[in-house]
C-alpha cells in the first residue's frame, strides 16, 4: 500500500470562547491518497472548513488545533511555527477559497498576485515568473493570457476569477490542493467548467484534492471518496457511489433525500398523472397575474452629453420583451444564470422598478398604470427575499417585523388585534408565538426565513414573489422551508413567483416554468414539458451543466 | 481619467462660485465699507460721493461681477488695519503658515501611520493599550493647553526651544523660509507638534480600524494560504487597502491644518495666515477676512482635487469607467 499524501488522525479544533470552549472539529480522522480527490460534505457548523484550515494551519485565536497528528506524505506538519508552516502553504498545499470576487485583493493586477507567489516559492526571476504566470492562466482555462495577466481581478467575470484562484493555488506546484466551497458562489454553466478545470489540472499532476462542499451534487461530479460530516464529527467515509446510493447512517440518509433531484418529477405532476388526470395549468380561468411585452432598459451611457443627445449610447436591456401568465394557485419558476433578468422582472411585478414598456396585470388591473392600482398591488403582491440575515431589520422585534404590513396597510388598528394576528401567523409558519419579542438574531438562517415568510403573509397578499428563497439555507433547512410554502399553498391558494438559480427545486415547486437568459425568456410551459423535454440550446446546457446526485455510476 | 478631471474641476469652480457669493455678501453688507473709511467728520455728500466713486450704488450683480473679476485678477482691495493690498498681505504670511502645515502633516502621517499598523497587527499587547490611551489624551485635549504645555516645558522650565516667533529666516524671492537657519528650524519644532497631535491621533486610529478591518478579508487569508511573507501581506496587501480612507481623511485634515492653524499660530504668535485672520477679526477688517474665506476655500477646493485623483490612482476599479 503507497503512503497516503495527507493522513489527518484525531484532528480536533477548540474555540476558547467566553461561554467556554467550542469544539469546532472533534478528533476527526482521514486519509487522502496520491492524486485522489476527496469530498467533504455536510451542513453548515459541521466543521468542514474548519478541517481544511486547520491542515493549512491558518486556525486564529481564540481557536486552536488541539491533541492531533497531520502528516504530509509521512512529515509531521501540525505544531509547526508560522515559518515553518509558510514554507508549506502555497508550496506545498494550495488552497481555493469559496467566493473568487473576495479571494484576490483589488489593488494588484492578478499578474502581480502570480508572480509574488511563484517567486515566493521558486527560484525564478521577473520575466520566468511572469511566462509562467501566463502558462498557468492558459492551463485555468483564461483566454488570451498574455493580455489578461495585466488587468485587475474586477475586470473578470465570477467563473473567471475563480480560474485565477485556482491556477494561484497551483503556482508553486503544490501535492495537495484544499478548495473549499470553490463552487458555491458561482451560477451553475460555470460551476461544471470551473470542477472540470479543478479536476483535469488537479489529475494531470496527480495532485490530491480535499473537495470541501455543502452541495452533495459537485461531489458526485468530482470526488473519488467522500467523507459526511455533522457538528465536528466524521459520520460516514467510504467511496461516493457508495455513500449516495447506499449511505448507512440516518444522518446521511437524511442528508441525501433532503436534496432536490434535477431528475426527480414534480410530485404534483406524477400524482396526477397517477390519477390519470392531465395537468392543465388553469386553462378555464383568467390568470391571476399577466406579464405583458416587459421591458426594461438600464441607461449606462458614459455622460450625461451622451445621454441627452444620443450618440455613444450604451443601453442594457435587462430585461427585454417577457410575457408569461400565472394562474391562480400556481407556482411559475423562473431560472437562469444571474444577471439574466430575472430579480429585475420581480422588482417590476412589486413595484421596486419602473418597466421602460409593457405591462404587469393583477387580475386584470396594470399595477403600474392604472389608477389606485398601488394600494392594491401593495396589499396582494408580497416578496420574500434571497438573505434572511440582511432581510430582517435587526434592531426590530419580529412581532413588529410581521405586524409592519398590518400597520403600514391599515388594515386594522387595534393592538390586540394586531398581536393575535402575528400570534397567529407564527402559528401558521410552525414558530411559537412566544418568541414574537425576540430580535432577528437570536433566530437560525432557516427560523429567519420563516419569519420573512409570515411578514409576508401578513398583509393577506394573492402573490408571493419568492427570490432564491432557499439558496442562502442547508439543504435540510431547505427542504423543511420549501414544504412550508407548499402547505401554505394549499391552505391559502397562495400563487407564488419561485425565482431560482437551483433547477431541481423548481422542478419540484413550480407548475410552469420560464427560463430566462440575458433579458429573453428562451422558453416557457408547464414544468415537466420543460424539464423533460427542453426545446431551447439554452435549457438544454443549463440542464446538463446541473452536477446531480443521480449522475453517479 | 482627464474626463474625470475635467468633470471635478467643474464642480470645484461651482464650488467657489458659492463661497464667493458668501465672501462678497460679508464685504458688501457687514457693516458699511464707507463708514470703516472715512473719519467720523465727514458728511453725508461726501459720504455719497464716495460711495458713488466705489460702485457701491451700482446693482448687486454689477458689484459682484466686479468682485469677481478682481478676485481672479488676486485683487481683495486694500485692508482697513494695515492701509496694504490684502493679496500682498496673505502671501507675506503664507510661507510660514505653509511651511507649519508642512511639517506637522509629515509628522502627523509619519507617526500615525506607524502606530496605526503596529496597534492593529498586535491588537492584544501591553504596548498597544498604552498608545491607545495616550491617543485619547492626545484627542480630548484642547490644543492651546498643549501649546502652553509645551511652551511651559520646553522653553520655560528646559530653556532648549524658544517659545514663539519664527527665529530667523532667509529670502528665497518673495518666499521667507525659516528652514534655512538653525534658530528657524528649532522655532517650527514646538508648533508643528503642537498643531500635529490632534492629526496625528485621528490618522493613527483611522489606520488601525481600516487595518483590522482588511485583515480579516478573504484576500488576505488567501494570501496566508499562498504561503506569502508576513511583510508581504501587512505592508504590501494590507497597508495599501487601508490608504483608500486614509487619503481621504488626511487630505480633509491637511486642509484644515493650514486653514485653522489659528490656535497654534495664536499660542506660538506664529506670523502666518491664521494670526494674521485673529487680528483682522478683532478689528472688523472685512477685505482681509473675506479674501481669507476665499483662500481656505481654495485650499479645500484644491486638496479634494488632489485627493480624488489619488484615489484613481490608488484603486483600479474607478478607472472602469476611463477604459483601459
Amino acid at each position: 500500500m503507497t503512503e497516503p499524501l495527507l493522513s489527518v488522525r484525531d484532528l480536533k479544533v477548540v474555540f476558547h470562547l467566553r461561554r467556554g470552549d467550542f469544539t469546532a472539529v472533534n478528533g476527526i480522522s482521514f486519509d487522502i491518497m496520491p492524486g485522489e480527490v476527496l469530498g467533504v460534505v455536510g451542513e453548515s457548523g459541521a466543521g468542514k472548513s474548519m478541517t481544511g484550515t486547520a491542515i493549512m494551519g491558518l486556525v486564529d485565536p481564540p481557536g486552536e488545533v488541539s491533541a492531533s497528528e497531520i502528516r504530509l506524505m509521512g512529515e509531521r506538519i501540525d505544531g509547526l511555527d508560522e515559518e515553518g508552516f509558510r514554507k508549506i502553504r502555497g508550496k506545498r498545499i494550495g488552497m481555493v477559497m469559496q467566493d473568487p470576487l473576495t479571494s484576490l485583493n483589488p489593488l494588484y493586477t492578478v499578474g502581480e498576485q502570480l508572480v509574488e507567489t511563484i517567486q515566493r516559492h521558486l527560484p525564478l526571476n521577473n520575466a520566468q515568473a511572469r511566462e509562467r504566470a501566463i502558462k498557468l492562466l492558459a492551463e485555468a482555462g483564461i483566454p488570451s493570457p498574455e493580455e489578461r495577466i495585466d488587468a485587475y481581478p474586477h475586470q473578470f467575470s465570477g467563473g473567471m476569477r475563480q480560474r485565477v484562484v485556482i491556477s494561484l493555488a497551483l503556482a508553486a506546484e503544490p501535492d495537495l490542493v484544499i478548495a473549499d466551497e470553490p463552487t458555491s458562489a458561482l451560477d451553475v454553466s460555470v460551476q461544471a467548467q470551473i470542477i472540470k478545470v479543478l479536476k483535469d489540472l488537479c489529475a494531470s499532476r496527480g495532485v490530491g484534492v480535499m473537495l470541501i462542499t455543502h452541495d452533495m451534487g459537485v461531489i458526485a461530479e468530482a470526488a473519488d471518496r467522500m467523507i459526511v460530516m455533522n457538528k465536528g464529527e466524521i459520520v460516514e467515509t467510504g467511496t461516493v457511489g457508495d455513500i449516495i446510493k447506499r449511505p448507512r447512517e440516518p444522518y446521511t440518509i437524511k442528508l441525501i433525500e433532503a436534496i432536490p433531484s434535477i431528475k426527480s418529477q414534480n410530485p404534483r405532476y406524477a400524482a396526477a398523472a397517477a390519477r390519470g388526470e392531465v395537468v392543465a395549468a388553469n386553462d378555464d380561468t383568467a390568470p391571476l397575474v399577466s406579464v405583458e411585452n416587459l421591458f426594461c432598459e438600464f441607461d449606462l451611457s458614459p455622460s450625461v452629453f451622451s445621454r441627452l443627445f444620443g450618440g455613444n449610447r450604451k443601453i442594457v436591456k435587462a430585461v427585454n420583451d417577457v410575457s408569461f401568465t400565472i394562474g391562480r394557485g400556481s407556482t411559475y419558476g423562473l431560472v437562469g444564470e444571474s444577471g439574466s433578468g430575472k430579480s429585475t422582472c420581480a422588482r417590476m411585478m412589486v413595484g421596486l422598478q419602473p418597466p421602460t414598456a409593457g405591462s404587469v396585470k393583477l387580475e386584470g388591473t396594470d399595477i403600474w398604470k392604472d389608477k389606485g392600482a398601488s394600494a392594491k398591488r401593495r396589499r396582494s403582491i408580497q416578496m420574500i427575499f434571497q438573505d434572511p440575515y440582511a432581510s430582517l431589520n435587526p434592531r426590530w422585534r419580529v412581532g413588529e417585523i410581521i405586524a409592519e404590513p398590518i400597520r403600514a396597510l391599515g388594515l386594522t388598528s387595534s393592538r390586540a388585534e394586531i398581536n393575535d394576528r402575528v400570534a397567529d401567523l407564527l402559528d401558521k409558519v410552525r414558530l411559537d408565538p412566544g418568541v414574537m419579542n425576540k430580535y432577528p438574531h437570536e433566530f437560525s438562517g432557516g427560523q429567519r426565513q420563516r419569519v420573512a415568510i409570515a411578514r409576508a403573509l401578513s398583509s393577506q397578499p394573492e402573490i408571493i414573489i419568492c427570490d432564491e428563497p432557499t439558496s442562502a439555507l442547508d439543504v435540510s433547512v431547505q427542504a423543511q422551508v420549501l414544504e412550508l410554502m407548499t402547505a401554505l399553498q394549499e391552505e391559502f391558494g397562495l400563487t407564488y413567483l419561485l425565482i431560482s438559480h437551483n433547477l431541481a427545486v423548481v422542478r419540484q415547486m413550480a407548475d410552469a416554468v420560464g427560463v430566462l437568459h440575458n433579458g429573453v425568456l428562451v422558453e416557457s410551459g408547464p414544468v415537466e414539458e420543460i424539464f423533460g423535454n427542453p426545446q431551447a440550446d439554452y435549457t438544454k446546457m443549463l440542464l446538463e451543466a446541473v452536477p446531480d446526485i443521480s449522475k453517479v455510476a | 481619467m482627464l474626463a474625470f478631471i475635467l468633470r471635478r474641476l467643474g464642480q470645484s469652480i461651482v464650488v467657489m462660485l458659492v463661497v464667493a457669493v458668501v465672501s462678497f455678501l460679508m464685504f458688501r453688507y457687514v457693516g458699511d465699507p464707507i463708514i470703516s473709511m472715512v473719519g467720523q467728520e465727514a458728511s453725508i455728500a461726501d459720504q455719497e460721493a464716495l460711495r458713488d466713486r466705489l460702485g457701491l450704488n451700482d446693482p448687486f450683480y454689477v458689484q459682484f461681477f466686479r468682485f469677481i473679476t478682481n478676485a481672479l485678477q488676486g485683487q481683495f482691495g486694500i485692508s482697513y488695519r494695515l492701509q496694504q493690498p490684502v493679496t500682498e498681505l496673505i502671501l507675506s504670511r503664507l510661507p510660514a503658515t505653509i511651511e507649519l502645515a508642512l511639517v506637522s502633516a509629515t509628522m502627523a502621517l509619519a507617526v500615525g501611520l506607524v502606530l496605526g499598523v503596529f496597534t492593529a497587527l498586535r491588537p492584544r499587547s501591553w504596548s498597544t493599550g498604552a498608545i491607545m490611551s495616550a491617543s485619547l489624551v492626545g484627542v480630548s485635549l484642547p490644543t492651546f493647553l498643549i501649546g502652553i504645555g509645551l511652551i511651559y516645558i520646553f522653553a520655560v522650565e528646559l530653556k532648549w526651544l524658544p517659545s514663539f516667533g519664527r527665529g530667523e529666516v532667509v529670502n528665497l524671492g518673495w518666499w521667507r523660509t525659516g528652514f534655512l537657519t538653525e534658530s528657524g528650524l528649532r522655532s517650527i519644532i514646538l508648533p508643528a507638534i503642537t498643531l500635529s497631535l490632534f492629526q496625528m491621533t485621528l490618522i493613527m486610529r483611522l489606520v488601525r480600524a481600516e487595518m483590522l478591518e482588511v485583515l480579516r478579508q478573504d484576500y488576505i487569508k488567501f494570501a496566508r494560504a499562498r504561503g506569502l511573507s508576513k511583510r508581504a501581506i501587512n505592508f504590501g496587501h494590507a497597508l495599501k487597502n487601508t490608504l483608500v480612507p486614509v487619503i481621504t481623511i488626511t487630505g480633509l485634515q491637511l486642509g484644515s491644518v493650514i486653514a485653522f492653524a489659528i490656535v497654534t499660530e495664536t499660542v506660538f504668535q506664529w506670523p502666518g495666515v491664521g494670526s494674521l485672520f485673529v487680528n483682522s477679526v478683532a478689528v472688523v477688517d472685512v477685505p482681509v477676512m473675506a479674501a481669507y474665506l476665499m483662500f481656505v476655500a481654495f485650499i479645500f477646493v484644491a486638496i479634494n482635487l488632489i485627493v480624488d485623483v489619488l484615489y484613481y490612482i490608488v484603486d483600479p476599479r474607478l478607472r472602469v469607467a476611463g477604459g483601459r
